[in-house]
């Protein structure tokens, strides 16, 4: 197994409040890997510090073989790392294919005097981006939407999108924060054979859910987050049975920190 | 081009081809009738080109790339400087028009990115005040820098500076081709209109392009562009110097115009009423800043030309100075606007939100 992207001992604080504290972990290619924990745990902030939101007091990244850049969202999604957001944020004025357009954005060079002489390789690349922006809504599910606007979209199709919009940013490992919360069951099942297709196309897939059904399921392995600590990585039905995660998640606290 | 005629009001959509031609002749035809009225009204479209071209570079800034900027004004007076400096007996320099345009859109443009750097991180309210010093310095020191030695002639400004004169051919003079005349003001006109027409085109052309969507994106959420790639720092930059070079090179054209300049017309006030075309037109629109700055300087004039005889007839004497008529007009427009047109005369319209323009772009 080849590894994507490994954490070594990654540690974030905020003032006096430790989010993060020593977390390494090792994403495999080609794997759906999740990462679970009450609320709180430090899920979230995992994912800022992966992206380049966030810079890390300790530790750092290697994708690939390379260290990840440190507080520069653009160099990491250049890498290739793109992420969802928990709280969905779109380009809420713009229209579906424009949100997913814009993902390209990445991937193309046209600078600005290719754009004001209109020069042939700014209009190849306009046309590709565009190309590839239909193909993304179809292979989500929300062609027929291309020209909403993505404010008017429903929830659903709205978390839809933005898969598609990291997706236009051609990664390797796409980060997904909670991509089932507020869905009904039939909605969590169509993303879960989406989310099998993405694997199934060649993208590694970190996920962060609390949907237990839907990470049992889907993830090949899982780590555990509690209180910034890891207190738990393996498949997951031995995760399951872990003693330590029962009580994270039921609040014992006598297993002990 | 489809998507700009669509979007000029009241015809665009229903007889895109009725709305395009007519405009077209309208705009050729517009300085013949306004001469029917005086040639004050001609000198008056004059300058509401020059607005235009002001509005449209704002626009980039404030309407593509959301970055709100109250010193925009300080572009234009970069670029009528340089071509006072360069054009004018002030310094014994009479460099051609290709030499002063592309310097006073480079200095411009400089001047924004000097601008861009430390407010990068500001957003907002902090970026408007900002932005405001930073236009008020620029006006300071064209006022004060002719002590210890002169180099903006202070307060008096600089006169005498050189009309436009495109391959020998002087636009302050009236052309005659045989007993036809054609005086100075339609030439400008004419020029000012070609200049006006390039600018939509290439804005235009950026709005639709990567660059225009990147924009978009980081006004729309900058948390989430930074987080699909986009370069927020360097976009902003981007929208920053592009914006004050439209600035820049309608400075150059004001002076040439003008024939005079000084610090007074490059006031917060003129920062204000650039903005204010921009939001009542529709920002991000660029037929709706272009309406804007049209609607904006005539309305003033016009009032202006009833208001101070009527002043007289009534009271004898003017109460009320056309300066703060226009003021108090610009301050109505966004009343007005505020109540019934939220997002401007001709509001921003997402591209591909038009089911035809859809059609054709799908492959």
């Amino acid at each position: 197994m080849i590894t994507l992207l490994e954490a070594r001992g990654v540690g974030k604080r905020f003032g006096g409040l430790t989010a993060l504290a020593d977390v390494s972990l090792t994403i495999r290619q080609g794997e759906v890997y999740g990462l679970i924990g009450p609320n709180g745990a430090g899920k979230t902030t995992f994912f800022n510090v992966l992206t380049g939101a966030y810079v890390p007091e300790d530790g750092e990244f290697v994708f690939e073989g390379s260290p990840l850049p440190q507080g520069k969202p653009h160099q990491v999604v250049a890498a290739g790392i793109a992420r969802t957001f928990q709280n969905i944020r779109l380009f809420r004025e713009l229209s579906a294919l424009e949100n997913v357009m814009c993902g390209h954005h990445i991937r193309t060079q046209a600078g600005v005097w290719g754009i004001l002489t209109q020069s042939r390789q700014a209009r190849e690349e306009e046309r590709l981006t565009t190309e590839r922006a239909f193909e993304l809504l179809t292979y989500v599910g929300i062609e027929r939407f291309a020209d909403t606007v993505a404010k008017n979209l429903s929830y659903g199709d709205q978390r839809r999108l933005e898969i598609a919009r990291a997706l236009a940013t051609e990664p390797r490992l796409l980060a997904l924060d909670e991509p089932a919360a507020g869905m009904n069951a039939t909605e969590t099942g169509r993303l879960k054979s989406l989310i099998e297709q993405i694997r199934h196309d060649g993208v590694t897939v970190l996920l962060i859910e609390h949907d237990v059904k839907l990470v049992m399921g889907l993830c090949d392995r899982v780590a555990v987050l509690d209180f910034g600590k890891k207190i738990a990585e393996d498949v997951p039905a031995v995760v399951q049975q872990n003693p330590a995660v029962i009580s994270a998640y039921l609040g014992g606290g006598k297993h002990g920190h | 081009m489809n998507d700009l005629v669509a979007s000029i009001p009241f015809l665009g959509k229903r007889h895109p081809a009725v709305a395009r031609w007519g405009t077209l002749a309208l705009i050729i035809l517009a300085p013949i009738l306004a001469g029917y009225f005086g040639r004050t009204w001609i000198r008056v479209l004059d300058f509401a080109l020059l607005y235009m071209l002001l509005a449209l570079g704002l626009n980039l800034v404030v309407g593509f790339a959301g970055l709100l900027d109250l010193g925009y004004i300080a572009f234009y007076a970069v670029g009528a400087y340089t071509w006072a400096f360069l054009a004018s007996p002030h310094f014994e320099l009479h460099w051609p028009i290709w030499a002063i345009l592309p310097l006073g859109a480079g200095f411009a443009a400089l001047a924004g990115i000097i601008l861009g750097f430390p407010v990068l991180r500001l957003r907002g309210d902090y970026l408007a005040i900002v932005t405001l010093g930073f236009g008020e310095i620029v006006r300071i020191f064209l006022n004060n820098l002719n002590y210890p030695v002169n180099i903006t002639n202070g307060p008096q400004g600089i006169n005498g500076l050189d009309p436009l004169v495109l391959f020998g051919w002087d636009l302050s003079r009236t052309l005659r081709l045989g007993d036809f005349q054609i005086h100075s003001l339609y030439l400008y006109y004419y020029f000012f209109l070609l200049c006006v027409a390039g600018a939509v085109i290439l804005i235009h052309r950026l709005q639709i392009s990567r660059i225009g969507r990147a924009w978009a994106a980081m006004r729309d959420d900058e948390l989430a562009a930074k987080a699909i790639g986009i370069d927020t720092r360097a976009m902003k930059l981007l929208a920053f110097s592009l914006g004050a070079t439209f600035g820049g090179v309608a400075g150059g054209l004001f002076g040439a115009f003008q024939g005079f300049v000084s610090p007074e017309s490059f006031s917060l006030m003129e920062s204000i009423a650039v903005l204010t075309m921009v939001v009542f037109g529709g920002m991000g629109n660029i037929v709706g800043v272009i309406v804007g700055a049209l609607a904006l300087t005539f309305l003033p004039e016009i009032l202006r030309h009833v208001a101070v005889p009527l002043q007289q007839t009534l009271f004898g004497h003017v109460i009320l100075d056309p300066e703060v008529l226009r003021m108090l007009l610009l301050a109505l427009a966004m009343i007005f606007m505020m109540l019934w047109k939220p997002a401007g005369l001709v509001p921003a319209q997402a591209r591909y939100s038009r089911p035809g323009l859809l059609a054709r772009e799908r492959p």
